[in-house]
């Protein structure tokens, strides 16, 4: 076994878990009545506005917070920074999670679900789409990442499998595995790089429907760059919770760095979304302080704080500013993609959406399961790294953060 | 010179009567318009009403209320009924004859045995069937008899009135006297050889608009066939369109003005009654195109009461007078659509649901930020305190 | 640790020459133009009287059910716009005393946005232009929704087993020969069917036969690079008025269609980047095992 990772252990039924069990079943017994009466009723869509939450919100954001395997990849396998490869387990497991959880948010949100296997069908491609080399892409992505995060698995089964076929299943699959590394490595950084620029590129054909002050042909680098932003943002988020939580060392001088790459990107990103603006003579529509300028200068408050914040060493090395930072960085990637999905999206006066009830908790239990599957995940496998678990603390949460627990 | 057989023509009766060919051909051309008949039927009309002799005609009558006779004498054109009155040879008419008893019981076999193989049988009313249809008796003969006596040597045969058609009133629930129309009586098994494919017209109506039979009637008489006819054995030319689709108050329902109930203000100016019941929707017939006793506005939506389906089996009788119908094939009403119709709106529930689990989720970043640093602070004074 | 910077620079590089050469050949996207023979409908505001007959036609032809609006329920056919059950309108627009009428429906593009973006081909242009639908291939996923500048799709939000809707330009009754319904309807020819250049120069023939009747222009001429469907309005009422929006002459595929192929055009790119990313991959585990090694 692998010396770096260990599972946490610990109960599986802790408090977190149970509550997001809770939120879950309540969006299952939505969804089975999304599938009996229709879209109509159970979410706020209209024929204006098409797409909702269950795409913005699961399927762009989603994937692009769970851009954090792609990122610790990047810096482990491209940029050999190997002293972060204690990172990357648990980086992808989050990324595989969230990409599988957006994969079920298409099928819920596809009207002709029944027709999806047609789609993978190479003779049925019309190349054109961008939607559907997106649907691809990440169709592959989502098996690439779990055969990435099969190690793990395998490693805890060749040791103790509750039955013995899966502990020869997984003695005979490991050496595959290794034999396939390099390629499956290298199709899980550039996939990520195809889709989620794509991602951007969905909406270049909305020309006329979305606001000047998102309708760029840079879309696809400016989703591209801040995704790997996001991704960052979100290991460092992810791991300073899983540390505190799980009560493993603290990993300020590591994650520090990091800061770096994030304050370079997300300078990048701000040259590029301003240039661009520039260029095309639409800086004043910034300025006009009506809906979408107020939407675009909060989007750039939550990007331009993090990015001068982190310039300085002494916030770098503030696990509570970092984190902060972090936060901030991804809440702007998200209002960035609602904006350029849906907010800046007009397609005629008149029209207006915003989510229903049971849609919001649909998308709340598909996170509350993949805090769920990630609690038990952690606690069965080896992903995290370093120390063993500490003395249990029977039933409630961790101290301190509300929001997860072990 | 040869004595010519006195033909019993139209003409020659009119002729006798002073009325020219002229006059005739005028009247003909009048009257094939107002039954919908086309031009070229004119010539034919004269021409059978000097060459053809006229048809005989049958009236049975059974479970009815002579409505339908009644309603055929109310056609007040004088012209009109009494040319189809001597268009054709009214041979046996219970309503119409002087005579009676005996006498009348003769004229009818003598008619059947003179016109046998051409006679038309007009049958009004309804035929009961419980009981060996001991309900209705003529002559000492229950319906179902009288209708095997002189069915099976008719040409043509034309159920009037709904009663004939399919049962009418008296077929009312609970039906006590099984009464059935005449068409669904020659249908069932024991008839079927008397019908040996003869023609059956049925102009339901209760009454029926004369002008239904009159046309009927007209075509026969002169061209020799029947009006086109429907899977019910109605004729087309009366029964094709819903009293909605041609009703005068049309524009009403369409820019929903509406009676709400009888007799308040927009009763009185005249706005649709389907809110009160009107079975229009649901009817096929021609009185919101032909009204009756050519009157114009004489018909029931016309004086102020909903149409109650009269035509129908499923809805005269059945439905309750003002109990509203679906409209089967509805169109688009006096609006229109605007250029920009809205769509979606923000819900303050969802918005404060929304605003709630953003909060919560701050707050919990923050608070989680919060304790990070003060963690790293007291690590490092720790550390602090370890170093010295 | 030797820094790999290198390395990923020379393979970045690699892959960014290579999307460049592949880029001039991706933008010379050739502007579409109508199929031989392109069939469109020429629909004339001015002599349209709002009667709704092919709002009515259409809904037989197409089998369509009533889009019951307001409070009376289904006793109507009241669509405010085309929806799920509505593939033709009418719509009125009043501005004080003038007032025009506008038939929404499908344009019929010559280069359309929803058969662009559609993933598998639910949506195509035929041999006669018309755009058709095929719900066999459709996953419903909306995006023709989102991409048709004129809104035109609609989508049966109510129901388990949904439906994209839209006007097909009647074609199984084109195929028989039969005309439209809506035209079929239409008492005073205000909506006409025909060959597409026909129809053109009859409207262009209107406009100059009476100017003063028409506004100066016809709506789908050159319009998002042209559609089969024209529209003529009336002097003084600007087409945004009638809902039909000004989006210039380069039709909307061209942006994200030249974008993507620039960068995609053969794989070229995707494959080359693959490339070099297992190749700095590889000669860093090798870097890595080697240190190791030394380590020991």
């Amino acid at each position: 076994m692998n010396s770096h990772f260990r599972p946490v252990g610990g109960p599986i039924l802790t408090g977190t878990f149970l509550v997001s069990a809770a939120i879950f079943i309540v969006s299952v017994a939505i969804l089975i009545w999304r599938f009996i009466v229709g879209l109509g009723p159970t979410t706020a869509m209209n024929d204006l506005y098409p797409w909702g939450i269950w795409i913005t919100y699961d399927v762009v954001v989603g994937t692009a917070l769970a851009c954090g395997g792609y990122a610790v990849a990047l810096l482990c396998y491209v940029l050999n920074k190997g002293k972060y490869h204690h990172l990357i387990r648990p980086a992808i497991l989050t990324s595989a999670l969230g990409y599988s959880l957006a994969g079920v948010s298409v099928i819920i949100d596809l009207g002709r679900y029944w027709n999806v296997w047609k789609v993978p069908l190479l003779w049925n491609w019309n190349r054109n789409s961008i939607l559907l080399e997106v649907a691809i892409c990440i169709m592959t992505y989502v098996v690439v990442l779990w055969i990435e995060l099969a190690p793990a698995f395998l490693e805890k089964w060749e040791e103790d499998a509750p039955w013995q076929w899966l502990r020869n299943l997984s003695l005979k699959i490991h050496p595959w595995l290794n034999r396939i590394l390099i390629p499956l490595l290298a199709l899980g950084i550039l996939l990520p790089t195809m889709h989620q620029s794509s991602l951007g590129s969905m909406m270049l054909i909305a020309v006329h429907k979305l606001h000047k002050l998102w309708h760029t042909p840079m879309l696809p680098l400016l989703f591209l760059l801040s995704c790997i932003v996001m991704g960052y943002a979100a290991v460092v988020f992810e791991t300073a919770l899983a540390d505190k939580v799980f009560k493993l060392p603290r990993e300020t001088k590591l994650l520090a760095p990091l800061s770096v790459v994030m304050v370079v990107v997300l300078f990048a990103f701000l040259a590029v979304r301003v240039g661009d603006l520039a260029l095309r003579g639409r800086l004043g529509l910034i300025f006009r302080f009506d809906f979408y300028s107020f939407m675009f200068l909060l989007e750039m408050a939550l990007f331009v704080i993090p990015a001068v914040l982190l310039i300085f060493r002494r916030f770098r090395y503030n696990p509570g500013v970092e984190f902060l930072c972090a936060m901030m960085m991804m809440t702007a990637g998200l209002l960035y993609r609602f904006d350029a999905f849906l907010v800046g999206f007009k397609p005629a006066p008149n029209a207006a959406y915003f989510p229903s009830i049971p849609e919001m908790f649909v998308t709340l239990g598909l996170v509350a399961f993949e805090v769920m599957a990630y609690l038990f995940i952690v606690k069965i496998f080896p992903i995290l790294g370093g120390v063993t678990h500490a003395a249990p603390r029977t039933g409630h949460g961790g101290v301190g953060v509300p929001a997860s627990g072990g | 010179m040869e004595k010519e057989e006195e033909r019993d023509t139209l003409l020659s009766r009119l002729e006798s009567r002073g009325v020219t060919r002229r006059d005739f051909l005028r009247v003909c051309s009048i009257a094939a318009a107002a039954v919908g008949l086309p031009p070229w039927t004119v010539a034919k009309m004269a021409e059978a009403a000097t060459l053809k002799s006229r048809p005989s005609v049958i009236w049975l009558h059974f479970q009815e209320c002579t409505g339908c006779t009644e309603t055929l004498l109310r056609t007040s054109h004088p012209a009109l009924s009494e040319l189809l009155l001597n268009l054709i040879s009214l041979d046996y008419h219970e309503t119409l004859f002087a005579a009676a008893g005996a006498n009348a019981e003769d004229a009818l076999r003598e008619a059947m045995r003179k016109n046998s193989g051409k006679y038309v049988l007009v049958v009004e009313g309804s035929i009961p069937t419980k009981d060996n249809g001991a309900f209705c008796k003529v002559g000492g003969k229950t319906a179902m008899e009288i209708v095997r006596e002189v069915a099976p040597e008719a040409g043509a045969i034309i159920a009037i009135g709904s009663c004939a058609s399919w049962g009418g009133v008296a077929s009312a629930d609970p039906n006590p006297t099984g009464a059935t129309g005449l068409p669904q009586l020659l249908r069932t098994a024991d008839y079927a050889p008397i019908l040996k494919g003869k023609p059956i017209v049925s102009l339901p109506g209760c009454p029926p608009n004369p002008y239904n039979l009159l046309g009927t009637v007209l075509q026969y008489a002169t061209l020799g066939t029947l009006p086109a006819l429907d899977a019910l054995g109605r004729p087309m030319f009366a029964y094709a369109r819903t009293i909605h689709e041609d009703c005068p108050r049309r524009p009403h329902f369409d820019a929903g003005r509406f009676v709400e109930k009888f007799g308040d203000p927009n009763h009185r100016v005249g706005y649709c009654l389907y809110k009160t019941g009107c079975k229009g929707p649901k009817t096929l017939a021609s009185c919101s195109q032909q009204h009756f006793a050519e009157v114009v506005g004489a018909w029931p939506v016309g004086i102020g009461h909903p149409c109650i389906g009269c035509t129908e089996q499923s809805v005269a009788f059945r439905i309750p007078l003002h109990a509203t119908v679906e409209i089967d094939r509805p169109t688009p009403p006096d609006t229109f659509a605007p250029i920009h119709a809205e769509r979606g709106a923000v819900s303050p529930a969802a918005a404060g649901v929304a605003g709630l689990v953003a909060g919560a989720l701050a707050g919990a970043g923050l608070v989680a930020a919060r304790k990070l640093g003060k963690d790293a602070a007291a690590k490092e004074g720790e550390e602090k305190e370890e170093g010295k | 640790m030797s820094v790999t910077r290198r390395t990923v620079l020379k393979g970045m590089a690699a892959a960014a020459a290579t999307s460049v050469t592949g880029v001039p050949k991706a933008l010379a996207r050739e502007r579409k133009k109508p199929p031989a023979g392109a069939v469109g409908m020429l629909y004339d505001a001015t002599r349209c009287i709002g009667c709704k007959a092919c709002m009515v036609k259409c809904k037989e032809a197409n089998q369509l059910p009533p889009d019951p609006g307001g409070k009376m329920g289904a006793i109507y056919d009241a669509p405010d716009d085309l929806t799920g059950y509505t593939k033709n309108v009418i719509k009125l627009y009043r501005e004080g005393d003038r007032i025009s009428y506008m038939k929404a429906q499908c344009m019929h593009c010559v280069d359309p946005a929803c058969v662009s973006v559609c993933m598998i081909g639910a949506f195509r242009k035929d041999k006669q232009g018309v755009v058709t639908y095929d719900p066999g291939m459709c996953v419903g996923c909306r995006y023709c929704m989102m991409a048709c500048p004129f809104n035109v799709p609609k989508y049966q939000w109510d129901v388990a087993f949904p439906k994209i809707v839209k006007c097909e330009m009647c074609r199984h009754l084109l195929a028989e020969g039969k005309l439209p319904a809506c035209v079929e309807a239409c008492p005073r020819e205000a909506v006409i069917f025909g060959k597409l250049e026909d129809l053109k120069a009859d409207a262009r023939n209107r406009l100059a036969a009476e100017p003063g009747r028409y506004f100066p222009k016809v709506y789908g001429e050159t319009d998002g690079g042209g559609t089969q469907v024209l529209y003529l309005s009336a002097a003084g009422i600007p087409f945004e008025k009638l809902g039909l929006p000004d989006i210039g002459d380069q039709p909307l595929p061209e942006l994200s269609e030249t974008l993507q192929h620039a960068v995609y055009q053969g794989f070229v790119a995707p494959i080359v980047l693959y490339g070099a990313l297992g190749l700095v991959i590889y000669r860093n585990r090798k870097r890595q095992s080697s240190e190791e090694e030394g380590d020991k």
